[in-house]
């Protein structure tokens, strides 16, 4: 037994390891707790290090191993360090949500993807900060102070699942649950340099995630590489009783498609008029183009698509997410559990101040633009007509899938930016211009790093797949991440 | 469309929100800036399109009906800020004329 850097191996490389008897899963753990030690000070991704869970997940790996399991008996990720964003409940621990309204609640329940993810092996490590709720873009609305860019702690991480994304590329996690409603996991896998799934809506069932936009959300995974992303996928997917919207769907080796990646053959097409689109940065749009170049001279046909109501992607999202999120946030009412307001002199008074005191800003702010979309008068004008302007966004996009087999556009307008620089919300939402017809149309994409911007930070290339196409998603980015071989490790990586 | 305090004061009051004043004068501002943006919707004709509800094709199913362990009440209770004997306490509502 050698001592490791954990940080330096990929999901499948410390099952291998551990498999090898090079390592224990127990110095896997202890080499992750001390690297969140030495740095989650600076970079704030965790809302809770879950040390004793971590250990005894890895005694219980390693007593398998010291029993004489053969390789196949091993859990798939056995050995594997692992963290949840803070909206994912884990019996016995904090679910927050990254808010005031929620410190303090003990999960008395179970996630699905996180229970799969720990059946599968993982290292609990514990839960990432996030936006309040998961509503921002840039973590920084966090209740409990913004996780830190580990490119550049200057720089935020890109949000909502800002904790899960900075854990991974700092390597204090090998692989983190994130949740997707408009572009949330893909978004900070751009800003970090990490590879980031939004899979399929349906795919992986959303039971114990804390709702946000239930007809949006999806939970995916974070990891160093797309065979990982791949692995956590394969862990996580399928059909949940307790979620009536999981889709029954035949499992798929995701890993054999991340490994067997070929580009020859594959049909791709750029988004021209969504590349196009004001706000976004030169530097992000030519690495964009040059990914487009590899996959040509991969033996990818490459041809060009434009989704001209995806441009209005944007409006009809930021009128279904707080639509939906005023109804799921209606819970929080200081009854059953979360915040209570002291001494109140009625129930209404109860349920104003206990919320009033409990959410923060952009929480209220989406909460309010909610309620006042569905109230009276305004829902035909407003979640009416988005509803709409959804088909017609995804028929573009079954339309576009005729003819090609993944589309590529910009993950982030833009690299990661310094904290504090948007101040004014609207810009702040547009930031997912992207990533949101994704969510709308509810099929799967995936965000792997294609390039640096001029300040050294990551540039992240979204593939764009058709439903349940995450196989085809997986290949493509398999192919351009081999192909182009970026050096992925931040400045905190390589120490 | 432009959103005037009182309607922000409406709005408020249907999400169960005690917002400060100047919680109300900032709110108004940041709602009428991003219903300004996202007002371009209504210009889409879209008469002729049927709304989405979900994102991939859901019908109803049914299951067995099977008695399953449920939480306890312990459990159940268990993150209350305040409860008493197995329930969840409130403030008085039949004697404290709570009607808005």
């Amino acid at each position: 037994m050698s001592h490791i850097d954990v940080h330096e191996l990929t999901a499948l490389q410390v099952r291998a390891g551990i498999v090898a008897g090079e390592f224990s899963a127990v110095e896997v753990a202890d080499s992750s707790l001390a690297r969140i030690d030495a740095l989650d000070g600076d970079v704030h991704a965790f809302n809770q290090v879950t040390p004793g869970l971590a250990i005894a997940a890895a005694e219980k790996i390693d007593a398998l191993v010291r029993g004489g399991a053969a390789e196949a008996d091993l859990p798939p990720l056995a050995g594997v360090p692992a963290a949840f964003k803070d909206n994912m409940n884990l019996i016995g621990t904090n679910t927050t949500c990254s808010s005031r309204i929620l410190e303090g609640y003990v999960s008395p329940y179970d996630c699905t993807a996180v229970a799969r993810l720990i059946s599968a092996g993982v290292l609990p490590l514990g839960k990432c900060n996030m936006d309040e709720f998961a509503f921002g873009s840039s973590g920084e609305t966090s209740a409990f102070g913004g996780a830190k860019n580990p490119w550049d702690l200057e720089r935020v991480p890109g949000g909502s699942s800002a904790g899960s994304a900075a854990a991974v590329a700092s390597g204090m996690a090998t692989v983190t649950l994130g949740s997707d409603t408009g572009g949330s996991i893909r978004q900070p896998g751009s800003l970090t340099g990490t590879v980031a799934l939004k899979p399929t809506y349906g795919r992986v069932s959303r039971y114990g995630c804390v709702a946000f936009a239930s007809s949006l959300d999806q939970i995916g995974g974070f990891s160093r590489n797309v065979e990982d992303n791949a692995a956590v996928l394969q862990a996580i997917c399928g059909k949940d009783r307790y979620d009536a919207t999981s889709a029954e769907r035949e499992p798929e080796d995701f890993i054999a498609a991340a490994r067997n990646a070929d580009a020859a053959g594959l049909r791709v097409a750029i988004v021209a008029d969504l590349l196009g689109m004001e706000g976004v940065t030169a530097e992000v749009r030519d690495s964009v183009l040059a990914a487009a170049k590899r996959f040509e001279a991969m033996g990818a046909t490459v041809g060009e698509v434009n989704l001209p109501t995806s441009q209005h992607g944007l409006s009809a999202y930021y009128i279904i997410g707080p639509a939906e999120a005023s109804s799921n946030l209606a819970r929080f009412d200081g009854i059953r559990y979360g915040h209570r307001t002291a001494d109140p002199a009625d129930t209404i008074e109860l349920y104003t101040k206990s919320r009033a005191e409990g959410f923060g800003p952009e929480a209220k702010r989406r909460i309010m633009l909610g309620t006042y979309a569905l109230s009276a008068g305004y829902y035909d004008a407003y979640y009416g007509q988005a509803q709409k302007a959804r088909t017609l966004i995804a028929q573009e996009f079954t339309e576009a899938f005729k003819e090609y087999d993944v589309l590529l556009t910009p993950t982030s307008p833009q690299v990661a930016w310094k904290f504090g620089e948007k101040s004014d919300p609207l810009t702040m939402y547009l930031s997912d211009t992207y990533t949101i017809p994704i969510n709308l149309a509810g099929n799967c994409a995936i965000s792997v790093p294609c390039g640096f911007g001029a300040s050294g930070m990551p540039i992240g290339l979204q593939i764009i797949g058709d439903y349940f196409a995450e196989s085809t998603v997986f290949r493509a980015a398999a192919a351009i991440e081999r192909d182009l071989a970026l050096d992925l490790r931040s400045p905190l990586v390589r120490g | 469309m432009s959103l005037s305090e009182h309607d922000v004061r409406h709005v408020a009051m249907l999400a169960r929100l005690a917002l400060t004043d100047s919680e109300v004068e900032a709110m108004r501002d940041d709602l009428n800036s991003i219903l300004g943006h996202i007002d371009e919707i209504q210009r889409l004709d879209l008469a002729s399109v049927a709304p989405m509800a979900h994102a991939i094709a859901v019908t109803n199913v049914t299951r067995e009906d099977v008695v399953v362990p449920p939480f306890s009440q312990d459990v159940a209770i268990s993150n209350a800020p305040q409860s008493e004997n197995g329930a969840f306490v409130i403030p008085a509502i039949a004697a404290g004329g709570d009607d808005e």
